[in-house]
């Protein structure tokens, strides 16, 4: 155990350099927040992440995200177990009927102002589960979305980019 | 005579599936396998409903010969199985909510998937709307003065999927826990229907993603089977690869996981960095990384882009993990979370049927690349490590073991991957073959089963996860422990929501 911390004092980090914020990311970002809102939030965003029917392939990316390699943190944005502290939603999944009403309580319980960040392309449209009777549709079929990370999964790259292009507009 | 066979001589029908038979019986017969199944003499790995009959699949242990029952349903009821044989008591549940037949005698009349949300009742069967308001769920009492409930979920705290947990606990101790799981139904069985091979193969590898590769590989081989399409040489050595590839990503994750919630986040650290290692290697050597709509019917869908990541990933893990192994062994601290913690008794494993960890922990040995086995694997080396505690500790300790199984194995087939093609055209099959088939996926045995249309569609599918008969053991497996261990335990299972949700 010693040896490992010493090892991880005296070796150069892992963590790789940020990508840029994605362009079509800083588009659909329209809303930006105000003077009041800014102060209160500062660059530090607080995530709330929610399963709203995935296939859990959303959620290894994302969790890649805590890594040493990509780092969140370094960008003041970290996850938090429940929706009172958070500003920021990260819905993955087809929304599923079963998942309707447990994603509009979070949503309601989360404090104004807040963001939705749907990630996936399952949280865009339903994705290959578009059409079930035990699906209800995309994230913004239940509650208002402010940016969409496509892929299947996003890769933690594509995460990233989506997110920073989240603190540029609400920083 | 084995039971099996036994069975088999008691068959009114034969119908026309692959690899191994299914066969139309009499409720005496019916009665006699579920007789079996309770005196341990075959194995329940699946249970399902179409409209009009119900199918019992079962496992001989011994050889992993697979036979399925099927029992016409003329009046819409069928003997319950789990009235003796409790591990097909969710099953029975379902498929009397997803296709409308009663099992006669089940003991639980709860629905299960059905939350009453859907606006449909017996989607699977002759699907009629319903209201879709939601209704109160009574979960099983636990009684007396120092007993207080605590309800988890279905959004929990950290980033993982929706499930529903009722502890009930004496101070910190926990005396039952029942779960209520259903909540990320998507309807994958009913979206299979009419689905042409392509689309089909897609919503496959969407059961569960982290293991999309065994998913996609299950439901390929059932159609390959059904079909009687015969796959080249080397798409079986590069599914192996991929297959392999995802099992170590997979163990990685946990074992870093599983000491995270132990509260010793530098295992959870360094597990990630050799994680993301393993996924960026299959991200150059396959085009994705987690390798998702690679393997499908009749083949891979991509031919391995360069085998180099590959061998340079196998080579970082053979370096950077044994350090990681020696750390979780001498930490006394993390041990102390770990060994005895969880334990699930044997009994009961042996009765679920519990593949994987779960089952390897605590001695069974059963693993589906060797029984019933499928190619490469027969002429892979390779050991099936087991481990008998059964507790926590037991459990990772197979994940660890297996990392360097797979290891061995990724090397094995790059070495001798052979040449040709990695993909041929699927044969249509007739309408009304079928086809079935089991894999391992990282957390266990995945089951498909398909029936074609003779069009080149599905006409019918069945998928169990793994997590199917591990879920209930989880339950088994918490009582007497203190709720601050239920992470640590949830995490050495990991089984998967989706894949038991469907
Ligand atoms: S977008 Fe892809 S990975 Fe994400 S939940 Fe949907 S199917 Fe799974």
């Amino acid at each position: 155990m010693p040896k490992f911390l010493i090892e991880s004092l005296l070796r150069r980090p892992v963590t790789e350099k940020a990508p840029a914020a994605d362009e079509a990311g800083l588009t659909e970002l329209g809303r930006c927040l105000d003077a009041a809102a800014h102060r209160k939030l500062g660059r530090s965003l607080a995530i709330r992440e929610v399963d709203a029917g995935s296939c859990n392939g959303c959620e290894l990316e994302i969790h890649a995200l805590n890594n040493a390699i990509y780092d969140l943190e370094r960008f003041g944005l970290k996850f938090v177990a429940s929706p009172r502290h958070a500003d920021v939603l990260m819905v993955t999944g087809p929304v599923t009927a079963n998942m309707r009403e447990a994603l509009e309580r979070t949503h309601a319980a989360t404090p104004d102002p807040k963001w939705v960040v749907a990630v996936g392309d399952c949280a865009l449209d339903g994705g290959v589960f578009a059409g079930s009777y035990a699906v209800v549709g995309g994230v913004d079929a239940v509650i208002p979305v402010d940016l969409h990370i496509k892929g299947c999964p996003p890769s933690p790259k594509a995460l990233l980019e989506g997110l920073i292009a989240l603190i540029e507009k609400s920083a | 005579m084995s039971l099996r066979a036994a069975l088999f001589d008691a068959a009114l029908e034969v119908a026309d599936q692959k690899p191994w038979p299914r066969i139309r019986v009499d409720e005496e017969t019916w009665a006699r396998a579920a007789f079996g199944l309770h005196a341990g003499d075959v194995t329940l790995t699946a249970l399902w409903g179409e409209p009009g009959a119900v199918h019992m699949g079962l496992i001989e242990e011994e050889t992993g010969e697979v036979l399925v029952l099927s029992l016409d349903c003329p009046d819409g009821t069928f003997p319950s199985v789990g009235v003796t044989h409790a591990p097909a008591l969710r099953l029975e549940r379902t498929i009397r909510e997803m296709v409308g037949l009663v099992p006669e005698g089940c003991p639980d009349e709860r629905p299960w998937l059905d939350h009453a949300r859907w606006g449909v009742r017996h989607p699977l069967g002759a699907a009629e709307p319903a209201p879709a308001e939601g209704a109160p769920y009574p979960f099983l009492a636990a009684e007396g003065p120092p007993m207080h409930q605590i309800p988890v979920g279905p959004v929990h705290a950290g980033i993982i999927e929706p499930g529903h947990f009722r502890f009930t606990a004496n101070g910190e101790t926990v005396v039952r826990l029942e779960e209520r799981l259903g909540w990320v139904h998507k309807g994958i069985e009913r979206l299979a229907i009419g689905a042409d091979l392509e689309h089909a193969a897609k919503i496959a590898a969407r059961i569960s993603g982290d293991s999309t590769v065994a998913w996609s590989l299950a439901f390929a081989r059932a159609v390959e089977a059904a079909s009687g399409t015969e796959v080249p040489k080397r798409a079986h050595w590069l599914r192996a690869l991929m297959a392999e590839v995802e099992r170590v990503a997979n163990h990685l994750g946990d074992v870093g996981a599983v000491c995270n919630d132990a509260a010793f986040a530098q295992m959870l650290n360094r597990c990630g960095q050799l994680r993301e290692t393993v996924l960026r290697a299959a991200a150059a050597a396959f085009g994705h990384r987690l390798m998702m709509d690679r393997v499908a019917p009749g083949g891979t869908t991509v031919d391995l882009i360069d085998p180099k990541p590959l061998a340079e990933m196998v080579a970082a893990l053979r370096h950077g993990f044994p350090p990681l192994v020696r750390l979780y062994d001498t930490t006394v601290s993390l041990l102390d979370r770990t060994v005895t913690t969880g334990r699930l008794d044997p009994v009961l494993a042996r009765r679920w049927g519990a593949g994987g960890h779960v089952g390897r922990a605590c001695g069974r040995r059963f693993d589906a690349r060797r029984l019933p086995g499928y190619a490469p694997y027969d002429v892979l080396r390779f050991d099936v490590p087991i481990r008998e505690a059964g507790d926590v500790d037991a459990r990772v300790w197979i994940r660890i073991l297996e990392i360097g199984e797979s290891l061995g194995m990724i090397e094995q087939l790059l070495a001798g991957l052979p040449k040709g093609p990695h993909r041929v055209d699927v044969a249509r099959g007739a309408a009304g073959s079928e086809g079935v088939a089991l894999t391992e996926a990282f957390r266990g045995d995945a089951f498909a089963w398909v029936r074609l249309d003779g069009e080149g569609r599905i006409a019918r599918a069945h998928f169990r996860d793994a997590s199917v008969f591990q879920w209930p053991l989880l339950e088994a497996a918490i009582a007497y422990n203190i709720v601050a261990d239920f992470p640590l335990l949830n995490k050495s299972f990991n089984c998967s929501y989706s894949g038991h949700d469907l």
